[in-house]
C-alpha cells in the first residue's frame, strides 16, 4: 500500500489548521517465524503491512477490523512497544521510531496507552494509588504529598471514590478497573492515547459508561486518542476518522458519516452489514452481505490484493495486483481496483 | 397457552444457589419460562444476570456442591429433568437436548480428531456402528457446512478455525437429532463476519430440522435478528419477557428500555453523548425480598425497595416484572 497523503480538504470535525499530532508512514511490524534444526527464520507473520495515516490534534482515529487483522499490534508499533520492521512514525514533531531509548523514555509521558483487559493490565499486588501513582515515580521527582494529592486528581477525574485509593484491583468491578487504567494513562499529561479494545471486557450497560468518560476526559484535557475496537456501533459512536483495516493493511480512511453512509470497499461493506441490529423490522429488511470463508494467514497473504479470497466483487486483476490507495471523495481513501476499473473505464 | 401448541421445555420456579465461603449466592431466582416446539427463545443479560446458570441448572451440568438446585420443575414433555436420575440425565444431555458453548476452543477436546467427538454421542446415544456412525458425521460436518467433510473427520480442532470450530460444536450438538438445542453466547467469541455466518447457518438448520432453541447472548442486536420470543433477565430473575417485535417496539421494564438506549447505532443520527445504565448489576448475596433493579432504576419508587416484584402480563403474551407502569413514559 502506498502512502496516504495527507487529506486536502478538512476531516470534519477537525478545521483546516488542525496541526498533525501523528503521522504514520508505511509502517511495517513483521514477527519472524523460526524453524527447522538451526532455528533459522523461514518465514515472517505480517501483522501489520505497510499502514500510513495521520492523527490530527484532539481528533479520534477509530482503527476498525477483525481479530488477526493487524490492529493492535498497529497501535503498540506506533507507541514502539514493539520495535517496527520499518517504517516512521512522529508523534509530535519526532520521529520516534529512530529514538534512542534513553530519549525515548523522555518521550513516553506525551503518549500512552488504556490496554483492553483491565484484569491482566492491573499489577493485583499493588494499590490502586500505587498503580495510579506509578508513572508519576518513574517520571517526575515530586514528593510524596504532591504524588498523592495528583492521584486523587485523578481519581476524581475518572470518577473514582478516593477513599478506595489504597484496596486492590480485585476488589473493583471491570468497568472501575477500566477506570484505574485510564487514570494511570492520564497521570503524566498526555497528549496522544491509544486506547486498545478499551471496552471489549465489559459489559452492555458499563461499556456506555467508560465510553463516556473517555469523551469527557478528551474535551477536559485536549486528548487525542487512537482507538481500536471491533465494535462499529462504538467505533461510529466515538471516532471522527475511521480507518478499517484488513490482514496488516488499511483497505479504507474516512470521515466517520461518509464511512458508515457511503463504504467504498467491499470489506467495508460487509463489515457493516454483517453488525447485527437491535431492531427486528430492519433485522428483516436488510440484504445481508454474508462472506464467505475466514481471513488468510498473515504470515501467507494472497497475491494481490489481500481480500482477493474472500470479496464478493473479485476481478482478476485483483488476484494479480495489490491496489493502489486512492482519494476516492474528499478526506476518503479506499485501496480497491474497482475505483481505479471505474475511472479508466468512466 | 396461546397458542395451544404444548411445550417441549416447561421450566417453573427455578431456583439455584451457590454455597460460598460466608454465604450463599441467590444466582437464579425462581425463573420460570417455556419453551415451544420450533420456537427460537432469545437470553438477554449481563455477566452475572443468571442466563448460563440458568441454562446449566436445567441439565443438571453444575458442580454441587457449591451449587444447588433448590426448588423448581424442568419438564422435557412430560418428565422433570431435575427429579431425573443420573443415567436418565446423560441421555437427555446430548440426546434429546443438544447444547453448544461459547468458546469452540475450550468446549472441544484438543486430544481427539472431530471426527471422533462427532461419532461419541452418535455411538453413546443411538448405538450407531463405527461405519454408520461415521458416515452420519460426515452428513453432519456437510450440514453445518464444512468443505471436505470425510477429509477433515481426521483433523484436530486446532487445525480448524474459530468459525469452523463453532460449526463442528454445533455438529456434535445436532448429531442425535434434539428437540431442544441451548446455545450459550454461540458467536460471542466470533468476529463479526463470521458471527454472520453462523446466524444464517442456523436460520438455515431451524427450517430444515424444526428443532427449537434458546439461544443466550448479550448482544441485543443478534437477538433482533433470530428470536421469535425475547426473555431478558437482571440479577438472577426474569424482568421482561415478550415476542421481539412487542419487545423492541414496546419495552416495560425500565432495564431492557435502558439497554436498547445504551447501544450506539450503526445508522441515524449520531448522540452526542450515550445514555448510561448508572451504577454496577447487583450483588446476589440473599434471598431477594426488593426489585433487584431498584438502585439503577430511574424510575425506583417506594414499594420497589420493600417488594420484589412479580411477573405481571401485559397483553399478547408479553410480560414484566415491574412495579412502575410503563405506559407513563414514552421511550
Amino acid at each position: 500500500m502506498k502512502d496516504i497523503p495527507a487529506p486536502s480538504s478538512a476531516p470534519n470535525p477537525a478545521p483546516d489548521t488542525a496541526r498533525k499530532l501523528v503521522e504514520v508512514r508505511d509502517l511495517k511490524m513483521h514477527f519472524p517465524i523460526y524453524g527447522g534444526i538451526l532455528r533459522r527464520q523461514i518465514g515472517a507473520v505480517k501483522a501489520v503491512d505497510g499502514v500510513s495515516f495521520d492523527i490530527f490534534e484532539g481528533e479520534t482515529l477509530g482503527i476498525v477490523g477483525e481479530s488477526g487483522c493487524g490492529k493492535s499490534t498497529c497501535g503498540r508499533a506506533v507507541l514502539r512497544l514493539y520495535e517496527a520492521t520499518a517504517g516512521s512514525i512522529t508523534i509530535d514533531g519526532t520521529d520516534i521510531a529512530t529514538l534512542s531509548q534513553e530519549a525515548l523514555r523522555k518521550r513516553r509521558p506525551a503518549m500512552q496507552m488504556v490496554f483492553q483487559d483491565p484484569q491482566a493490565s492491573l499489577n493485583p499486588r499493588m494499590t490502586v494509588a500505587g498503580i495510579i501513582g506509578e508513572p508519576l515515580d518513574e517520571h517526575t521527582n515530586w514528593n510524596r504529598a504532591k504524588k498523592l494529592e495528583r492521584i486523587y486528581e485523578l481519581m476524581d477525574a475518572v470518577g473514582l471514590n478516593r477513599d478506595f485509593a489504597n484496596r486492590y484491583p480485585h476488589a473493583f468491578s471491570g468497568g472501575q478497573r477500566q477506570r484505574i487504567g485510564i487514570a494511570r494513562a492520564l497521570a503524566l499529561n498526555p497528549k496522544f492515547i491509544v486506547c486498545d479494545e478499551p471496552i471489549a471486557a465489559l459489559d452492555v450497560s458499563i461499556q456506555a459508561q467508560v465510553v463516556n468518560l473517555l469523551e469527557e476526559l478528551q474535551e477536559q484535557f485536549g486528548l487525542t486518542y487512537m482507538f481500536i475496537s471491533h465494535d462499529l456501533s462504538m467505533v461510529r459512536h466515538i471516532a471522527d476518522r475511521v480507518a478499517v483495516m484488513y490482514l496488516g493493511v488499511i483497505v479504507e480512511l474516512a470521515p466517520v458519516q461518509d464511512l458508515y453512509d457511503h463504504p467504498q470497499h467491499p470489506y467495508t461493506e460487509a463489515l457493516l452489514s454483517a453488525v447485527p441490529e437491535p431492531d427486528p423490522s430492519a433485522e428483516v429488511r436488510k440484504d445481508r452481505i454474508v462472506l464467505r470463508g475466514d481471513v488468510p494467514s498473515p504470515s501467507n497473504p494472497p497475491k494481490g490484493c489481500n481480500f482477493c479470497t474472500r470479496c464478493p466483487k473479485v476481478m482478476d486483476i485483483c488476484r494479480e495486483i495489490a491496489p493502489e490507495t486512492l482519494e476516492v471523495r474528499p478526506g476518503h481513501f479506499a485501496a480497491c481496483h474497482l475505483h481505479t476499473h471505474d475511472q479508466t473505464a468512466g | 397457552m396461546p397458542d395451544g401448541a404444548a411445550p417441549v421445555l416447561d421450566v417453573q420456579n427455578l431456583k439455584t444457589v451457590f454455597r460460598v465461603r460466608g454465604g450463599e449466592v441467590h444466582a437464579v431466582n425462581s425463573v420460570s419460562f417455556d419453551l415451544r416446539p420450533g420456537e427460537l427463545l432469545g437470553v438477554v443479560g449481563e455477566s452475572g444476570s443468571g442466563k448460563s446458570v440458568t441454562m446449566m441448572s436445567l441439565l443438571g451440568l453444575l458442580p454441587s456442591p457449591p451449587a444447588e438446585v433448590r426448588e423448581g420443575t424442568v419438564m422435557l414433555g412430560d418428565r422433570n429433568l431435575l427429579t431425573m436420575g443420573a443415567e436418565d440425565m446423560r441421555n437427555v444431555r446430548g440426546g434429546e437436548v443438544g447444547f453448544v458453548f461459547q468458546d469452540p476452543m475450550t468446549s472441544l477436546n484438543p486430544v481427539f480428531n472431530v471426527g471422533f467427538q462427532i461419532m461419541e454421542p452418535l455411538r453413546v446415544h443411538m448405538g450407531l456402528t463405527r461405519r454408520k456412525a461415521r458416515d452420519r458425521a460426515v452428513e453432519l460436518l456437510e450440514i453445518v457446512g464444512i468443505p471436505d467433510a470425510r477429509r477433515r473427520l481426521k483433523d484436530y480442532p486446532h487445525q480448524f478455525s474459530g468459525g469452523m470450530r463453532q460449526r463442528v460444536m454445533i455438529a456434535i450438538a445436532l448429531a442425535c437429532d434434539p428437540k431442544v438445542l441451548i446455545a450459550d453466547e454461540p458467536t460471542t467469541a466470533l468476529d463479526v463476519t463470521i458471527q454472520a455466518q453462523i446466524l444464517e447457518l442456523v436460520k438455515d438448520l431451524r427450517q430444515k430440522l424444526g428443532m427449537a432453541i434458546i439461544w443466550i447472548t448479550h448482544d441485543l442486536g443478534v437477538i433482533a435478528g433470530i428470536a421469535d420470543r425475547v426473555l431478558v433477565m437482571y440479577g438472577g430473575q426474569v424482568a421482561e419477557q415478550g415476542p421481539v417485535r412487542e419487545l423492541f417496539a414496546n419495552p416495560a421494564h425500565p432495564y431492557t428500555r435502558a439497554l436498547l438506549q445504551t447501544m450506539p447505532k450503526l445508522h441515524g443520527t449520531r448522540d452526542d453523548k450515550l445514555r448510561v445504565i448508572e451504577g454496577q448489576p447487583p450483588m446476589l448475596g440473599a434471598h431477594p425480598t426488593a426489585c433487584p433493579f431498584r438502585d439503577r432504576c430511574p424510575h425506583a419508587m417506594e414499594i420497589c425497595a420493600r417488594e420484589n416484584p412479580q411477573r405481571r402480563p401485559l397483553g399478547g403474551n408479553h410480560d414484566v416484572a415491574c412495579h412502575w407502569d410503563h405506559r407513563e413514559a414514552a421511550l
